[in-house]
């Protein structure tokens, strides 16, 4: 079966829990930007984890079933219509043949996820069916979804179809936030009152804030001057290009931090001051421009207790 | 030995740092050099045949390796001190070499699609009056394009790094500092870049894999693909990705004619590199890198 997509929407890309190991040639691991979002409409149709979704930013596509189909929508707040009438966020969905499914304004948030029964069923690219647009690589015909395209579900799911959701495992789309940050790699480069800065501000995410990072708006924050090393950039900011940490945040010029998330270059020239922890990562994807993000401190220890703390969040959904 | 090309004294001088609980960076040294890469390359090769459980991505890159794990398998205080000891390894080892290839890679230089580009561009230019060629010769006290062009192929680069976009190879070039091509980046970075640019910015020479933003100068064309997906030439028959950290490039000039017959024979999909096996030895290259570059670049005539 197949999902005829009628119109595309903003930027609609099929997307898993992303392509590693690729990571020293520059490519990037990709997935689903709000991974517990994608992992939650998987559950609710009865797929497992790793199935292929559509991840829609901002406006939604909209698109037919050809044949009989189970489809859930989760993640950021929007209204789901099938056939024009208004259906439920966060609950499977049983689709005739034919049935046309659209999407309303997004109230919070900057991506859904559409998850149908059987996941996507494009081919695995390196070990992953994410889209890597840049590249050409993985999705749909390596690139964002256009109308016309008939996108294939695959015809195993060995799940149940689950009723619903606990409503307090739902992600949450405020609209100020608190990103958690493991200080490093090149944070002794900023002044004390440039690290100061960096902690003790509230940031505003700018509308520069798409699958490859975000760009945050706010003071300038103070580097340290000095004779820069063979190699690196003229800048206080740069350095010898080096590998980047997903999650990292640079500073280019002292000016607008930017985080880099799941699908930005693996590398550059601009020091990197902090790396948001791998818990965060969802909750810093589902941050809409205008978001006010303060970033906190945490230890290597804090960290890794988050991270057990998400994944004991997930072996609840799955039951 | 030589210290010509930035060697210093390298041992045991890495910084350890986190990147956020499942990226460990470990910077060689601040500055660029041979010898930097050199210890990165080596440490990434052997932390890759020690298969510790739980790192999942081994990237080096010029002068800094980043290593990423899961912490939930691999404990981050355990993947440092096997890093550690990987060091010690590395510093310990009397005579390094590197067994790698050396790639001809055919490029148009001056070549009409990036020289429309720059011009589009030229706001954002140091010099908006000639092309970036002109500026890079008149940077480096060169006498004009021609001679900024000969020196740019005339002596090898080492692949110092893999990344930024999928494929693109930094280069490094395998000549004493003061030798070296350096031309700074474009003041604001260009929204477009030919498929293929011979870029520079720094000392580093890159190859843009694929269209895309980019602030490197802009030199010339290469004539054959460095990524493809679709696995189409016998290159890329096992990967889709053509360079690799280590790889020895030699740039060769291309007339119109010869860029138009290699692009055919890409088409056609009987496209080969034409490349040798090569053991790269640091101790001579750095003693003496001329006559070292002269002995290494012969390997392309005898093949």
């Amino acid at each position: 079966m197949t999902l005829e997509i009628l119109e595309p929407g903003l930027s609609t890309t099929v997307q898993d829990r992303g392509r590693f190991g690729h990571y020293n040639v520059g490519i990037p691991q990709g997935g689903s930007m709000d991974q517990l979002s994608a992992e939650i409409v998987n559950a609710l149709v009865g797929n497992s984890a790793e199935e292929a979704v559509l991840e829609c930013t901002y406006l939604g596509p909209k698109f037919r079933t050809s044949a009989p189909a189970v489809v859930a929508v989760g993640g950021a707040p929007v209204e789901v219509k099938v056939n024009g009438a208004t259906v439920s966020q966060w609950e499977a969905i049983e689709l005739a043949a034919g049935d046309e499914v659209s999407f309303g304004f997004l109230q919070g948030g900057t991506r859904y996820y559409v998850a149908v029964r059987g996941g996507i069923d494009v081919p695995l690219v390196l070990g992953s069916r994410s889209t890597y647009a840049l590249g050409a690589l993985g999705g749909y015909k390596g690139r964002k979804l256009a109308a016309g395209d008939e996108v294939p579900v695959g015809d195993t799911a060995s799940g149940e179809v689950l009723a619903g959701i606990a409503p307090e495992l739902r992600p949450a789309f405020p609209g100020e936030t608190e990103i958690r940050v493991l200080l490093g790699l090149y944070d002794h480069r900023l002044t004390d009152s440039g690290l100061a800065t960096l902690l003790d501000s509230t940031w505003t995410l700018t509308p520069v804030a798409d699958r490859t990072g975000l760009r945050y708006s706010g003071p300038a924050v103070e580097w340290k001057a000095r004779e820069q090393p063979f190699g690196a950039g003229s800048d206080p900011s740069n350095i010898v290009d080096a590998g980047y940490a997903v999650g990292s945040i640079q500073i280019p010029g002292g000016k607008e931090p930017i985080v880099l998330h799941r699908d930005a270059v693996s590398g550059g020239g601009y020091a990197m001051v902090a790396t948001v922890i791998s818990a965060d990562m969802d909750q810093l994807a589902r941050s809409a421009p205008g978001t006010k993000t303060r970033f906190v401190a945490v230890t290597m220890e804090e960290a890794v207790a988050a991270r057990a703390e998400g994944k004991a969040l997930r072996r609840s959904i799955w039951g | 030995m030589s210290d010509t090309l930035g060697a210093g004294s390298l041992k045991g001088t890495a910084r350890y740092t986190w990147g956020g609980d499942e990226f460990l960076f470990v910077e060689i040294s601040e500055a660029m050099s041979l010898a930097a890469n050199f210890k990165s390359n080596s440490m990434a090769t052997r932390l890759g045949d020690r298969a510790l459980a739980g790192v999942t991505e081994i990237c080096p890159a010029n002068a800094s390796l980043l290593v990423r794990f899961d912490p939930d398998v691999l404990d981050a205080a355990e993947l440092e001190a096997t890093m550690r000891e990987i060091e010690v390894e590395v510093d310990n080892t009397a005579h390094p070499v590197l067994n790698t290839r050396l790639i001809e890679v055919p490029v148009w230089y001056d070549d009409p699609y990036t020289r429309e580009t720059g011009a589009r561009f030229r706001s954002g230019h140091q010099r908006p009056e000639g092309t970036d060629l002109d500026f890079a010769a008149e940077v480096n006290n060169l006498s004009g394009a021609a001679e900024f062009i000969r020196r740019h192929h005339s002596s090898p680069w080492l692949v110092s790094m893999v990344g930024f976009v999928a494929g693109l190879p930094f280069m490094f070039q395998m000549v004493p500092r003061e030798q070296q091509l350096e031309v700074p980046k474009y003041l604001s970075p260009r929204t477009d870049t030919p498929p293929l640019t011979v870029g520079h910015g720094g000392c580093f020479a890159c190859i843009y894999s694929v269209r895309g933003a980019g602030g490197y100068q802009m030199f010339g064309i290469a004539a054959a693909p460095i990524f493809d997906p679709a696995q189409s030439l016998a290159d890329f028959k096992d990967f889709m990705v053509f360079f690799k950290p280590g790889d020895i490039v030699k740039f060769r000039p291309v007339d119109e004619d010869e860029y138009k017959s290699i692009k055919d024979q890409v088409e056609a999909g009987t496209f080969v590199y034409k490349q040798v096996p090569v053991t790269f030895d640091l101790a001579e290259a750095l003693d003496d890198p001329e006559s070292y570059n002269t002995k290494l670049l012969e390997n392309l005539n005898d093949s």
